[in-house]
């Protein structure tokens, strides 16, 4: 690999722009994608790897090329700078998410307690203005205190985050629900929040707690089916 | 440096290289069967014998750093094959019966 496509590839991550790098096979002539001056066929071949983030080797024209798909990485918002939240960020941070915890209460949401990670101590609901979700971003609530929950979930909820998931027992979520659904959320829309979070592993210690939850977050992101959850009314 | 960042290989070889290491990157570029990586996977190995990341479940990185030595001496890139079918499959194959394919290049 050139220097010049190494900077240019480093360059494409460092501003979470996302980038091919194609390699021609077996020689190993590089070029990163999408480029205008690239023959059609490897510019588009290079948007599916994208868009399926899989990479993958493709034959073009009789050549075999390596498309290496860099999407930049997957985002997680925690909405409460709780003792869950400690155990949670570095499971999170170690299976490749860039991870955001939100409180408003700044003696939780202190540098010394949330080192290293983006820490925002705006009102949730702003700070989800701020961070417009998308389809490549997980939200998990966990100071359940409606009036910090509540906003960040109905952003959620209006945003295509591809994991929901809020803390509280089946008692706490069916209330929260019953709320939520008064400021006109359907059905369709409430089954999205994964509640009580996490899998069913009977966790009760913190970083227990935070392994359910980053389990469920995974088995979501990879396509695995999930046990139904039980619910009461509220 | 972050946890997330160590797992960026490319970057952690970049860096590497920046600091005047002799680097080798292998990228897994295809897999059949049960491999245990999946595409895009990566390993950096510097001639002073640094390595991170991984291209297998630690089956055959051995023989894959062997080959990136020899890339950064030659600086000419090799795909590799690794599967069952080989013959020393043992030694330097994969035990969950899967293949790969994977590219050693140099950083220049």
């Amino acid at each position: 690999m050139t220097p010049e496509v190494l900077a240019a590839l480093e360059a494409a991550k460092r501003d979470k722009r996302p980038i091919v790098l194609a390699t021609r096979l077996p020689d190993g002539e590089q070029r990163l994608l999408p480029d205008p001056a690239a023959p059609a066929a490897l510019n588009s071949a290079a948007e599916q790897v994208l868009a399926s983030d899989q990479s993958g080797t493709v034959k073009i024209e009789g050549t075999d090329w390596f498309l290496h798909a860099h999407n930049p990485p997957l985002r997680l918002v925690v909405v409460g700078a709780v003792h869950i939240a400690q155990a949670l960020v570095p499971f999170a941070t170690q299976c490749g998410f860039a991870v955001t915890v939100v409180d408003p209460r700044r003696s939780f949401a202190s540098d010394e307690r949330f080192p290293n990670v983006t820490v925002s101590t705006a009102w949730p609901d702003e700070a989800m203005d701020e961070l417009k979700p998308d389809s490549r971003t997980a939200i998990v609530t966990l100071t359940h205190d409606p009036k910090l929950d509540d906003p960040a979930l109905d952003r959620a909820l209006k945003s295509s985050a591809f994991y929901i998931g809020s803390l509280g027992s089946r008692r706490t979520h069916a209330a929260r629900l019953k709320r939520l659904r008064e400021l006109g959320h359907s059905e369709t829309a409430l089954a999205r929040i994964q509640g009580p979070v996490g899998l069913n592993i009977e966790a009760v210690t913190a970083p227990e707690i935070a392994l359910s939850i980053i389990a469920e977050l995974v088995a979501v992101r990879r396509g695995a089916s999930l046990p139904q959850k039980q619910s009461i009314a509220a | 440096m972050t946890i997330a960042e160590t797992e960026d290989v490319m970057s952690t070889a970049a860096l590497w290289r920046a600091a005047g290491e002799q680097v080798a990157v292998a990228t897994v570029t295809e897999t059949w069967g049960s491999s245990p990586r999946p595409a895009g996977s990566q390993m950096a190995v510097t001639k002073s014998g640094k390595m991170a990341g991984s291209v297998s479940g630690g089956c055959i990185e051995g023989a894959v750093a062997d080959a990136a030595m020899k890339t950064i001496d030659t600086g000419t890139p090799q795909l590799l094959d690794f599967g069952v079918t080989h013959e020393r499959a043992w030694e330097v194959g994969l035990a969950c019966g899967g293949k790969v394919k994977v590219f050693v290049e140099k950083l220049s």
